[in-house]
């Protein structure tokens, strides 16, 4: 799936450290937090960001986490090494979980630490000092402090503010430098640095949330036409393509609601141009309706569905895996669809292009099912897994231009073109409006194939029989399209885990975990594609395995029940994870040595982090 | 890497491959004659929308493959199958959602929605108020019979007071919608109204709306002789009066919006309220300032583009 972010497992990493910033919203956490990311990213080290937030401007509890190390980083991970409150409530909230050997950088005036963990180091700052007058520039001088202890050069963190500056002017540039200095220095003369050094490496990588992954995928994928209604936490996406749709000559509409967004998204495909949509489940559920017109009248649009914790309103800024069965049973009626679950930001990028040349083929909807994990989560990318110039395959597709297509509409007239032609393949060559000579009517009734309502002559269940079996025909040879799920770890294992979408970094990293620290070997089996779904392949994999154990970011088992449905498999024990906060990896070591101690098949881990 | 495709090269690229110049083929009322025949009732008032459409379109000169009509459902959503031009048959209420679409990626297509009262002002209502605001140059024809027929006879969101249908057997309780002010403070650029049962005034209003750039509304009374039986041909044929008649000044807001008010023994019809002077969505929209259409254009970005957006990320 990505083997090749698996590509250095073996070489032990260097340093594997994670910083937490916490504080209430609107304290400022986003800059410090991307004055680092960008820093770990320039000098080649993977990370990994996730904030857990609330739905709510000001005030709260905002928590980021960033781990970062010169290995693979596929989760937040389990402990930090460094935490920067920058309230009171921050400090009491996380103190008492920080470990022997992490740091606690606060301002003295404000702050006062109670019950430190033994080995905790704490780091009290005299910030009123070091920033002279210039309160904005607190944050800075934590930034700083962080640098020297894990021993990254000034320079970097010079070249930084004056990245994230320079728009305001040289005094802020010059101010914020002097700060930052004065922390760095102060953080050399009173405080114990990290055992270890953050290397530096030689390529430098990109650092995006997935949101702006799957903006960028569809940006690659040709994307002209992009509409949405904001709703966390999806929104990312639509301000991705916004920010770039004028010099990349791309529409973007902010339309009504979901059920507008949908069928203009419908209409602009229809056009002819790749159309596509973001929404959560909410915006979803309003717009299952269109989507099943998009299978009926045969138009293929995207559509990502970012989930975050239901049902109705549920916990906007909390991440689950809880749309499943919302995706799979979207709308009335049987269609054909794909359904997708990438399993990271790279992932999510590449699998647009991908998915776009499958519903341009196959003419449906497809659908993409990712969640605020990955979404809003950041992740490093090297920029040489990303393809920006993939094949554009649209499949059978008829414009006035003839140019995309092997149908050239010469040998047609209105009498004889028939839209939805009852092919060997069920695929029927697609004109777009304004082509001489194929005038047809696209109808979400059934239809016959010149497009003709059958309702409107007879309902002929012949007909109807016909055109149903039309379009089902077009998927039956589809799963040769889909690259199947691969077992992952030795065949002699005692378990198997299996999960679906973005729980696929933290599951690896688990089994990791477990290998090193206690010598139990579990192998994994990874779903990305839901529909199409490889059951054979998964049903022969599954055959050998000691014991399954169905990992999922959701009460009930959308994906067990799922996997029993398709394969007739039944997990054989469960790590279940649905308090809003995504798992880590321990979280799952714990849930599999349980589950091989034969204390439990169900395991629910318990979120230690209050945030 | 936008490719310059226009309207112009596509009719002249067509010429080509078919052998048949198009613009030596004349347009008559057959060119827009649909592949089956309308299965409205005997008597419908949507027959005559449907000739009007025709005829308007013909006296236009427009070519059929450069039209498309979508609808969304009931029995006079029926008509994109009905007529010779694109069309789409989408769901219930959302033709303007569809269409808003269609035009946004191909706006060099001429598009016209019909359907009904129900579709269009009540579960299409949404859509209706935000295509109206966003100026989106298209045509609204709505067949307005004051009843759902589809359905067999429900009360609509423009069924009078007091009618009684299936739903409201002892009388409707809630005021209507009257369309015609609601389009003019709603944002449309081109408010009209008119009667089925008056063909050559429906037929130039038609054409009025069809040329005029931006949102145009034509609510034609379209009588359902099956379920209503109040709003009948002899009830509108002694009410609709032309307001051309009375000297109306289609520029004069005001005076629109008081004669849009109207009802009673005498119901104007006409075109209400017009504008010339506000961009469409597709002129403000700078995407669409050159290269054709959206839809026709060429996919993906360039080395050079990808390239600065990968910088940003870095």
């Amino acid at each position: 799936m990505t083997k090749k972010q698996d590509a250095n497992t073996d070489n032990k990493p260097l340093v594997d450290f994670a910083v937490g910033i916490g504080g209430a919203a609107g304290q400022g956490i986003a800059t410090p937090g991307n004055i680092l990311a960008r820093i770990f990213a320039r000098r080649g080290l993977n990370l990994n960001a996730y904030n857990a937030y609330q739905s709510l401007i000001r005030g709260g509890h905002t928590f980021l986490t960033i781990r970062a190390s010169d290995g693979p980083v596929r989760s937040m991970g389990d402990s930090l090494d460094v935490m920067v409150p920058l309230n009171q409530d921050t400090m009491d909230r996380h103190l008492g979980i920080m470990p022997s050997g992490s740091s606690v950088i606060y301002d003295e005036a404000k702050i006062t630490p109670e019950d430190t963990p033994e080995g905790v180091q704490l780091c009290p700052l005299p910030i009123k000092e070091l920033i002279v007058g210039n309160k904005l520039a607190a944050n800075t001088v934590a930034v700083a402090v962080v640098l020297n202890m894990l021993g990254i050069e000034f320079d970097d963190l010079a070249d930084a503010l004056e990245r994230i500056f320079s728009r305001k002017g040289k005094a802020v540039v010059e101010s914020n430098m002097e700060i930052a200095q004065r922390g760095y220095d102060y953080a050399a003369d009173n405080f114990s640095s990290f055992p270890y050094k953050a290397p530096r490496l030689s390529k430098g990588l990109a650092v995006v949330t997935g949101n702006e992954a799957a903006g960028m995928g569809a940006l690659a994928a040709g994307v002209k036409f992009y509409a949405a209604y904001p709703m966390s936490p999806s929104t990312g996406v639509l301000m991705y393509i916004a920010q770039h749709a004028r010099e990349l000559g791309v529409m973007v509409r902010q339309v009504e609601d979901e059920i507008g967004v949908m069928n203009m998204v419908i209409g602009a495909a229809h056009a002819g141009c790749r159309a596509m949509c973001a929404t959560s489940g909410g915006g979803f559920a309003l717009m299952t309706e269109a989507i099943g017109m998009s299978g009926m009248i045969e138009t293929p649009i995207v559509c990502i569905d970012v989930q975050r914790a239901g049902p109705a309103t549920g916990v906007p800024t909390k991440t689950e895996q809880g749309d499943l069965w919302q995706l799979l049973g979207a709308g009335q009626g049987d269609y054909q669809k794909f359904i997708v679950a990438p399993v990271s930001q790279t992932d999510l990028f590449n699998t647009i292009p991908e998915l776009f040349n499958l519903t341009d083929r196959y003419q449906c909807p497809g659908l993409v099912l990712s969640d605020l994990l990955i979404s809003e989560g950041t992740s490093t990318v090297d920029p040489d897994d990303l393809n920006w110039q993939p094949d554009i395959d649209r499949g059978k597709m008829i414009f006035p231009d003839g140019s995309a297509n092997d149908n050239p509409y010469g040998g047609y007239n209105d009498n004889d073109y028939l839209r939805y032609a009852n092919t060997e393949s069920g695929i029927s060559p697609r004109a777009v409006p304004g082509v001489p000579g194929h005038i047809h009517v696209a109808a979400s009734d059934e239809h016959d194939e010149d497009g003709t309502l059958i309702s409107d002559e007879f309902t002929n269940p012949h007909k109807r029989r016909m055109m149903v079996e039309k379009r089902a025909r077009k998927m039956e040879t589809v799963l040769d399209e889909i690259d199947p799920p691969e077992l992952v770890g030795p065949n002699d294992a005692s378990a198997t885990l299996v999960g679906f979408g973005s729980t696929w970094g933290v599951i690896l990293e688990a089994i990791e975990k477990l290998a090193a620290e206690d010598e139990i070997v579990v192998n994994q089996l990874h779903v990305k594609w839901i529909v199409p779904f490889h059951a054979d392949v998964i049903s022969s994999i599954l055959a050998d395995s000691k014991k399954i154990i169905i990992v999922e970011n959701n009460y009930s088992g959308q994906f067990a029940r799922y996997l029993r449905s398709e394969t007739g498999i039944k997990g054989d024990a469960h790590i279940r994870k649905y308090d809003g906060e995504p798992f880590m990896p321990h979280h799952i070591v714990d849930g599999i040595k349980a589950i091989l101690e034969d204390q439990t098949d169900l395991y629910v881990p318990t979120h230690e982090m209050m945030v | 890497m936008t490719t310059t495709t226009t309207a112009a090269d596509i009719v002249e690229k067509s010429i080509i491959s078919n052998g048949i110049p198009l613009s030596n083929v004349e347009v008559t009322r057959d060119s827009y004659k649909g592949k089956i025949d309308p299965d409205w009732c005997p008597g419908c008032g949507d027959f005559g929308v449907l000739t009007a459409m025709q005829k308007a379109l013909v006296e236009l000169g427009k070519q059929p493959h450069e039209c498309i009509t979508i609808s969304g459902i009931g029995c006079s959503s029926n008509l994109p199958g009905f007529i010779n031009t694109y069309g789409m048959h989408t769901l219930h209420g959302r033709a303007l959602a569809v269409a808003t679409g269609m035009k946004m990626a191909n706006h060099e297509l001429t598009v016209m929605v019909t359907g009904g009262d129900g579709d269009g002002f009540g579960i299409g209502g949404n859509h209706f108020l935000h295509t109206m605001r966003r100026n989106v140059d298209l045509t609204y024809i709505v067949m307005d019979n004051q009843i759902y027929g589809l359905t067999t006879g429900q009360t609509s969101p423009t069924s009078a007071l007091g009618m009684q249908t299936k739903s409201t057997p002892e009388g409707n309780l809630e005021n209507p919608i009257n369309p015609m002010p609601l389009a003019m403070v709603g944002g449309a650029t081109f408010v009209a109204r008119a009667y089925t049962g008056q063909q050559a005034h429906l037929v130039d209003i038609l054409k009025q709306a069809i040329d005029h750039k931006g949102f145009s509304l034509v609510d034609v009374f379209s009588p359902c002789v099956t379920y209503n039986k109040d709003n009948t041909y002899q009830w509108f044929k002694s009410r609709v009066k032309k307001l051309e008649d009375s000297g109306h000044d289609r520029t004069d807001f005001h005076s629109a919006l008081d004669k849009g008010y109207m009802w009673g023994d005498e119901i104007p019809i006409g075109v209400f309220w017009q504008r010339e002077d506000l961009p469409t969505l597709n002129d403000l929209e700078p995407v669409l300032d050159e290269g054709g259409p959206l839809a026709y254009r060429t996919l993906g970005i360039t080395k050079t583009q990808s390239d600065s957006l990968m910088a940003e990320m870095m």
